[in-house]
């Protein structure tokens, strides 16, 4: 279907609602751009913008018509692909029963061009090796991925560094972009599931001008990124294990995981075990992990990784090297999550940047 | 595209029989409650769950001739203590068999080395029991193991077996009592003792990391090629399917890549602090 425009998003949300999702959105909530469920499109972040610097994360009133003048939220779409706890199965006596656990329908609306790439490395991780996992495809399928072309990229954004946006040109099953003056959304649609939603939308035929005036907002938010990474020859770099550099990192590092929880890629878990004491029944969760805590790489009592150096050279080097070697690309979409949440700032660019 | 079952479920199995084999190791011989055992290679391991404790990897000593596996298993924190706990008719929950076996194929015609430090011997019994079932399909075949002290000793039956069946089998200990007669000190220290033709040896190590680095660094100092000598790697494991980061050692998954990976690749990463 040819790129149509609309004037607001109420149809939009009520035809997904109608058609059974839950719609989770951007909405401010504590002073943040969080994604939760919302019931109406009022209740989307119009008006407000964000300010991103290495640990620093402020609200700002922005444009008051427009509602999608913000970058990365802390939340993304791991939530709903790799829930932070699942349970994996339950126990008693030799009966062994996988928990299957619901697969909510969810259109995720607002995703970034980066989003939907890191959904792509975790569809590779979880679908693409040996062990496939059904319980993910079931969730997958389940998503409804509706992108929104950024217009103001954050100070900690880099995803033009990794060829992952701003633009969103595949993986989604609609893509907006915002327009202003008269304020608009144009709206590209990327699959057979977008198809029948963006149809059933009051709406007119995108003119020449409408998308020339889209495509502009892409090439202007290329041009206005945050941060930049040299991806050339990055894995050379990274494979300097001995730099003094990561002494230096290492010593300002908490080593408190908060980059692995906001990054959107980051994949790790680890396995819970609890058994119930009224009928005997054991059961295993599966939940988020960080390769920042101490126990993460233990054996025989004593943990691999025991300096915090080894351990942040372990997150730096699989992010953006030895991801590439396990799966064929990279770790790191460039959506700054990593770098507002630090609490002391560490930025992944800058100590990139200060390899060899 | 998936229809199967999670990567991470368990199937239920029995334990058929429990043999203690030193204070705080057993080996269990386990059995499918529905169905059969699949076929392992030599080297491979198993995801074992103890119910509502927890799951460990563990190593496939050999197979049973129910069919079952049999599973050494020594007794270091919880969720292996509750292993060397189950009796016979217990259940608990198995997965597998994961991972890289030894290269078997590639020793073919060649002489032999397999060096073992304490329980690495148990991933290294059905290697042995392999090269010795097809004698004549390798040259010289030498079993060199240490021990801590000479109790702990694992498999001292199998030890005496292999040496009837043409193996030559030598064992040291680090800490002799006074029963010791054998020689004393590191694996290393054996490797003098037993002939090989470093230019056609193929060598299996298993131990603790330490052992294996100093074991193949020698048998490479004598000539052996690195591509030929084959380590078995120990990292934290939780998922043994390439899902939960636990077991990556650079660009490796050990559960995947690993465990066995040959001399070659692992050296300069092994060289490395906290990789
Ligand atoms: C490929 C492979 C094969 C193994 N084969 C055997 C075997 O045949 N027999 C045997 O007794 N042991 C074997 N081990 C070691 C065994 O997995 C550990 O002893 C066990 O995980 C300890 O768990 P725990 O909860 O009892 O002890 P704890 O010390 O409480 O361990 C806590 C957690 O740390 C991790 N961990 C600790 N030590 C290790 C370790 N050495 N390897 C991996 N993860 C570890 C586990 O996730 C464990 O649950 C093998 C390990 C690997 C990786
Ligand atoms: S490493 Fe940082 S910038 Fe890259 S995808 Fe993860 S959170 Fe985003
Ligand atoms: S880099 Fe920053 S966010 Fe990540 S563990 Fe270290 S202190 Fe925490
Ligand atoms: S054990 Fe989970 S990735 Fe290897």
């Amino acid at each position: 279907m040819d790129a149509i425009v609309i004037d607001t998003l109420e149809p939009l949300v009520a035809e997904l609602r109608a058609g059974g999702y839950a719609v989770v959105g951007p909405v401010v909530r504590e002073r943040v751009i969080r994604f939760e469920e919302i019931t109406s499109a009022d209740r989307l972040a119009r008006g407000w913008t964000d300010v991103q610097e290495p640990g620093r994360y402020r609200l700002a009133e922005g444009d008051g018509e427009m509602v999608f003048s913000f970058a990365a939220s802390p939340d993304s779409a791991k939530a709903y692909t790799q829930p932070p706890r699942q349970t994996l199965f339950r126990m008693r006596g030799e009966q062994i029963e996988e928990a299957e656990e619901d697969a909510p329908r969810v259109a995720l609306l607002g995703l970034r061009a980066c989003d939907l790439a890191a959904i792509a490395v975790q569809d590779r991780v979880f679908l693409g090796g040996r062990h496939p996992d059904p319980a993910y495809l079931r969730r997958r399928q389940a998503l409804l991925l509706i992108a929104v072309n950024c217009a103001v990229p954050g100070g900690t954004c880099f995803c033009v560094s990794m060829h992952t946006g701003p633009r969103a040109t595949t993986g989604f099953d609609l893509a907006l972009t915002e327009l202003a003056a008269p304020h608009r959304f144009v709206v590209e649609t990327g699959s057979a599931r977008g198809e029948p939603i963006a149809a059933a939308l009051p709406h007119r035929p995108a003119s020449a001008e409408d998308l020339a005036a889209s495509a502009e907002v892409s090439r202007d938010a290329a041009e206005h990124m945050g941060r930049h990474v040299e991806t050339e020859g990055i894995q050379e770099r990274l494979s300097a294990h001995d730099s003094p550099r990561w002494a230096q990192v290492g010593a300002r590092c908490l080593t408190c995981a908060n980059c692995t929880m906001v990054c959107p890629t980051c994949f790790c878990s680890t396995v819970e075990d609890a058994t119930s004491f009224t009928d005997g029944t054991a059961e295993r969760i599966e939940r988020w992990d960080s390769c920042f805590t101490l126990d993460f790489s233990e054996v025989n009592g004593t943990p691999v990784r025991g300096s915090n150096p080894g351990r942040y050279r372990q997150w730096l080097t699989h992010k953006f090297s030895t991801w590439i070697d396990q799966f064929g690309m990279s770790g790191c979409v460039g959506c700054g999550r990593c770098i507002t949440w630090c609490p002391v700032g560490i930025d992944v660019t800058e100590e990139l940047a200060n390899l060899p | 595209m998936t229809g199967g079952p999670h990567p991470m479920t368990p199937a239920p199995y029995r334990v058929r029989s429990r043999r203690p084999d030193r204070a705080d190791t057993v080996t269990l011989t386990l059995e499918p409650v529905r169905g059969d055992c699949p076929p392992f290679r030599p080297g491979q391991f198993t995801m074992l769950y103890a119910p509502g404790v927890g799951e460990i990897a563990v190593s496939i000593s050999g197979r049973a001739r129910s069919g079952g596996y049999t599973q050494t298993i020594r007794a270091v924190g919880a969720v292996s203590a509750a292993l060397c706990g189950k009796r016979p008719g217990d259940v608990v929950g198995l997965r597998g068999p994961y991972g890289q076996g030894w290269g078997l194929r590639a020793a073919a015609g060649l002489d032999v080395v397999v060096a073992a430090g304490g329980l690495g011997l148990a991933p290294l019994r059905p290697v042995v029991r392999a090269l010795l079932r097809d004698r004549p399909g390798y040259g010289r075949v030498s079993v060199i193991a240490g021990s801590r002290a000479p109790g702990l000793l694992l498999f001292r039956r199998d030890l005496a077996c292999w040496a009837r069946q043409g193996a030559d089998v030598r064992v040291i200990v680090d800490h002799p009592d006074h029963t010791w007669r054998g020689p004393v000190g590191l694996v290393t220290g054996l490797i003098d003792r037993v002939v090989f033709e470093p230019r056609r040896t193929y060598a299996f190590v298993c131990g603790p990391e330490a052992m294996m680095r100093k074991t193949a660094a020698e048998l490479v100092r004598r000539g052996v090629a690195p591509g030929r000598v084959e380590l078995s790697l120990e990292r934290n494991m939780k998922c043994a399917v390439a899902r939960c980061g636990h077991c990556q050692f650079g660009p490796l998954f050990v559960c995947e890549d690993g465990p066995v990976l040959p001399y070659d690749r692992v050296a300069p990463m092994l060289a490395v602090a906290e990789l």
